[in-house]
């Protein structure tokens, strides 16, 4: 089928269809037909993972024309590549789990509630696949509307400050980056550049200033959905605030939006702004981690640490890919991923035991692990994922950011980076001590009932996956390789125009050297990695066994 | 006997407006010799009628006819804005009835006053005369004035239309005076003529008296539009005047204000253009912030969808500074889905007031989004699309607009202009906050749909939310119009 990433993007839009027509009292009946279309999409989706090409193509490209008026020509063009491929299955995957998640969090408006999470779907997906600038543009609005109903019709006390609040930041920086998109089209255009696709923007040469304030635009837009320390006050208050599937979404799938606009658009768009740019975002990314850390540990509730959390983890993202070099984008690829699987189980976990007791304080819990053994497995397993543990997923993300980071110009801002590895550990153990261990002595939490088999069949593709990224992380990394090389090459230009070559960097790195983007253009003896053809399996195995 | 020369006179250009004249005349008379009460019919006939007029402008398109010797033409251009006020027109007769039956106001000189007021819009848009623009500007004004006050047994809608009247007889007196002032300097009324005889000009900018002329030109077509500074009226007469009549007011006249301005500015005085363009940035500016900013704190939908008016009038004053093919063409298809998504908004205003023109708050929209799902949604349309957001009509204008500022290089205008724009989210978000987020105070019985107002609304809802996904069937026709004036 050629045609197979459309398909994913709209399914979910005949689904809202199919909705429409069935009555708002037969609420099973819409959650089972939301959950069918969601999963239906998710195996629609594994069809292009084993139709993917691990090169550094972009493929399933549809490119049709769309709109052609005056100055612009908007064409609706979609494909994908490494990078993009398993933010689509990530999208496509947490979607049935956090339709699953709503069977008995949502029991009003479940009608709306559904149509609400396949719109978002579709956003989503379109934001990922477009590789046309306006087209993308598009799609990154309207996820914004979904999200907002959200958070205000089904959220928590302060739910409408928050949906406000989520709505305007966004809309603030993206408006900025409207800007910039138009202006880089009539930059474009001079340079005989006849669309907005997004592909011939990538040879387009612009002089360092025009590249700054570009670069400036889209990053501001992209650091607010990061968020990135100082724009990140909208999220816990939309964590906070949104009912479990929306801030299984918003974690999962819409921050990393942000991280993923750094890595399609501003970064290889403006590569001199971003490597002039880079010690600045690395330092707000590192202050984000540190501080989002020390926050998280005075949390009172447990949804708010989380929140916060999330916040230090795309810090260490961030980190990683302005790194510009292979490890460093691909552990951020890899935490991008890893996030959205730990985070997402996260704030299930929370919605969890806020379903039986109302209150995510976590004083008002305590000695839960006797009540209930199934969950305190679960949510260990998930708070070592979220720490970083050898054998989980969310360790080979973190090692590898650190190994790229450290490598590259950004040695001493890694070097701070790396406590935030021991502050997560500290809030996440302390939490996960003070509301499993201790006394079960609140005679509320004494009648807490396990997890049923719905809650425990959400959260195993999760905890399977934990394991697999955490054990196996090879095919993953296989298949966005290609697409991260051809990103690096793409990055290597710019210090010899703009002359910024990153201090960092000892003479003779190979990241410098290496020829142009080639298939497998891991970098042969790095000095991080033992030397070995196979660097993958090597890098990833090699420090579970040091451990 | 032959010294009276009778001139042959092309009439093609102006069959739709003696069309809809006749018919506004016949239907006064209806009025008074047909039958008492119940005036639903003359609501039919005049929709019918606009139709019937929509059909005769359309076939007009692509052609290219000058007639009265010169002071009148039919041109894309014109024919695009004469599309618009019918739009709006049509849109606006289909909730009046309801309204007006429910006001105890149902009088049928409306629909004549409407159908006057088309008229005179029309010929500000095919008027290549200053004379003939200033007559269709009065004939739509004076119209305009009576309908604002037409609720006549309320206080409020006479305020509207003394306020109204007083403010823009003045205004009038200032472009009659820019007129007066433009022929003193340059010896003629037409168009055409000045354009060539200020292209003639060495330095158009040191002739004061043109520069003089063309500022108080300004000057009486800004009142028209609502810029700031000369917005001072708009919200008492929005907030007075029938519901109907404010949806009216706000869509056709604005647009009528802005093909006048476009055909005078960039026809007649295209070399003045650094001049005026650098007046209109700051006016466009001051219109949108001040706009945007007094709205963000208004109770009454109704005055703030005034404000917001005021804003979308500095929206489109961004493309108009730019003047550039891009703006000019958004500026035209922003002013048709302006007609749609405004018109669209009120329509539902109007289905949540109660008699007197109570229940006119935000606060009265507490709930509607579940009781009344469908009303909600279309509501939720318009006011994205009022917002800008993608898909809807309202983002591709406004996307044009500034895209014609930032190919014009005035990138840090086009900066202002988005960020307005996020601050009108917040406005258009509150009504949405109590759509969906909050439950009503107090239970009260929904206004029925009637046919027309339900038709109204399918056909603002499809108006605000195609061209936003295939702009194209739109932006190609207003290119095309704007290429040749």
């Amino acid at each position: 089928m050629s045609n197979v990433l459309s398909l994913t993007t709209f399914l979910p839009i005949l689904g809202v269809l199919l909705l429409l027509f069935i009555p708002k009292d037969s609420k099973s009946v819409l959650r089972n037909v939301t959950l069918a279309v969601t999963l239906v999409n998710f195996l629609i989706s594994l069809t292009i993972l084993s139709g993917f090409q691990t090169n550094a193509e972009f493929q399933f490209i549809e490119n049709m024309p769309w709109i052609a008026a005056g100055p612009f020509v908007m064409r609706y063009n979609i494909g994908i590549d490494g990078i993009s491929l398993w933010l689509v299955i990530l999208t496509t995957f947490i979607m049935p789990i956090a339709v699953l998640s709503t069977y008995t969090a949502v029991e009003e408006k479940v009608k709306e509630y559904m149509i609400c999470l396949l719109l978002l779907e579709t956003g989503m997906l379109g934001a990922f696949i477009s590789l046309d600038l306006f087209l993308f543009y598009i799609f990154w609005e309207v996820m914004l509307i979904p999200m907002y109903f959200m958070i205000g019709i089904w959220g928590g006390k302060n739910k409408i400050y928050a949906a406000v609040k989520f709505f305007i930041y966004t809309m603030v920086g993206s408006l900025l980056m409207l800007v910039a998109l138009i202006f880089l089209y009539f930059k474009g255009m001079e340079a005989g550049i006849t669309d907005f696709g997004l592909l011939q923007f990538f040879s387009l040469k612009l002089d360092m200033a025009t590249q700054i304030w570009l670069f400036l635009a889209f990053a501001f837009a992209f650091a607010i959905k990061v968020p990135m320390f100082p724009l990140h006050t909208w999220l816990p208050d939309a964590h906070t605030e949104a009912p479990t599937a929306g801030s299984v979404i918003l974690a999962a799938v819409l921050l990393k939006m942000g991280t993923y606009g750094y890595v399609r658009f501003a970064m290889p768009l403006f590569p001199d702004a971003a490597h002039k740019f880079a010690p600045m975002i690395a330092t707000l990314a590192v202050i984000g981690i540190i501080y989002a850390a020390l926050v998280a540990m005075v949390q009172e509730d447990v949804k708010k640490l989380v929140a916060y959390s999330s916040v230090a983890h795309l810090g260490f993202v961030m980190l990683g890919v302005f790194a510009f070099n292979t490890e460093g984008i691909t552990g951020g690829m890899l935490q991008m991923l890893n996030h959205g699987i730990s985070t997402g189980a996260l704030f299930l976990i929370v919605g969890f035991i806020y379903e039986r007791r109302h209150t995510r304080l976590i004083t008002d819990f305590g000695g839960l692990s006797k009540q209930m053994p199934v969950f305190a497995t679960i949510f260990m397993i998930v708070t070592f994922s979220s720490i970083g543990l050898p054998g989980t997923n969310g360790f080979v993300g973190e090692f590898l950011i650190l190994i790229g980071a450290f490598e590259s110009q950004l040695r001493w801002w890694t070097v701070v980076a790396t406590s935030g590895v021991i502050l997560s550990a500290v809030y996440m153990l302390w939490v996960f001590q003070r509301v499993m261990f201790g006394e079960l002595d609140n005679p509320k939490n004494q009648k807490l009932l396990d997890l049923n088999a719905r809650e425990i069949a959400i959260m195993v593709p999760l905890i399977v996956m934990i394991f697999v990224m955490g054990l196996y992380p090879k095919p993953f990394i296989d298949k966005m390789e290609p697409a991260i090389n051809k990103l690096v090459s793409q990055m290597r230009v710019a210090p010899v125009n703009a002359q910024v070559i990153p201090v960092g960097l000892p003479a003779g790195h190979p990241a410098m050297e290496a020829p142009a983007a080639g298939p497998t253009m891991m970098p042969a003896g790095h000095p991080a990695v033992a030397p070995s053809s196979d660097v993958n399996t090597e890098k990833t195995v090699n420090p579970h066994e040091a451990k | 006997m032959d010294m009276i020369s009778i001139p042959v006179v092309n009439m093609t250009p102006i069959l739709p407006e003696i069309f809809l004249s006749v018919l506004a005349m016949v239907l006064l008379l209806i009025n008074v010799f047909g039958p008492s009460g119940q005036k639903s019919y003359l609501a039919y006939i005049s929709f019918f009628g606009i139709v019937a007029t929509a059909v005769l402008v359309g076939a007009g398109w692509g052609g290219h006819i000058e007639s009265f010797s010169g002071s009148v033409v039919l041109d894309n251009f014109a024919t695009f804005f004469k599309m618009i006020f019918l739009l709006a027109a049509g849109l606006a007769v289909l909730i009046s009835d309801q309204y007006m039956e429910r006001e105890g106001c149902n009088h049928g000189e409306l629909y004549p006053l409407i159908l006057f007021t088309v008229v005179g819009m029309m010929f500000m848009a095919s008027g290549t005369d200053l004379m003939t623009i200033f007559l269709g500007l009065e004939v739509m004004s004076v119209s305009l004035y009576v309908l604002a006050g037409f609720n006549r047994a309320n206080k409020k809608s006479n305020e509207a239309g003394l306020k109204y009247f007083l403010l823009g007889a003045f205004s009038t007196g200032f472009l009659l005076y820019g007129m007066a002032l433009t022929y003193g300097a340059t010896g003629t009324t037409r168009i055409y003529k000045i354009a060539s005889v200020v292209g003639q000009m060495t330095l158009p900018s040191a002739n004061i008296m043109l520069v003089a002329g063309m500022l108080l030109m300004m000057t009486g077509f800004l009142f028209k539009i609502a810029a700031v500074p000369f917005h001072m009226w708009t919200p008492d007469v929005y907030e007075g005047a029938p519901t109907p009549m404010t949806a009216f007011m706000s869509a056709g006249p604005k647009a009528a204000g802005f093909a006048a301005l476009l055909r005078i500015l960039l026809v007649a005085m295209p070399t003045l253009q650094v001049e005026w363009s650098q007046l209109l940035w700051v006016l466009a500016v001051l219109t949108m912030t001040v706009g945007n900013i007094t709205a963000l704190r208004q109770d009454n939908i109704k005055r703030m969808l005034a404000y917001s008016s005021i804003a979308h009038a500095g929206y489109a004053l961004v493309g108009l500074t730019a003047g550039n093919g891009t703006a000019t063409a958004g500026i035209l298809f922003y002013m048709l889905s302006y007609t749609f998504m405004n018109i669209g908004a009120f329509a539902v205003i109007i289905l949540i007031a109660k008699k007197g023109e109570t229940n006119g708050n935000v606060m009265d929209f507490a709930g509607l989004g579940f009781k009344r799902p469908v009303l909600a949604v279309a509501m939720t349309i318009f006011l994205f699309s009022l917002a800008g957001m993608p898909p809807t009509a309202g983002f591709i204008g406004k996307f044009y607009l500034f895209s014609g500022a930032v190919q014009k290089g005035y990138i840090w205008l086009a900066v202002i202009g988005v960020l307005n724009s996020a601050a009108s989210v917040y406005y258009y978000l509150r009504v949405m906050v109590y759509m969906y987020m909050k439950e009503p105070t107090e239970e009260f019985e929904w206004t029925q749909v009637t046919a027309p107002v339900a038709l109204a609304l399918i056909i603002a809802v499809a108006g605000s939310m195609i061209p936003g996904i295939v702009p194209s069937i739109i932006l190609e026709y207003a290119q095309q119009a704007v290429k040749l004036i």
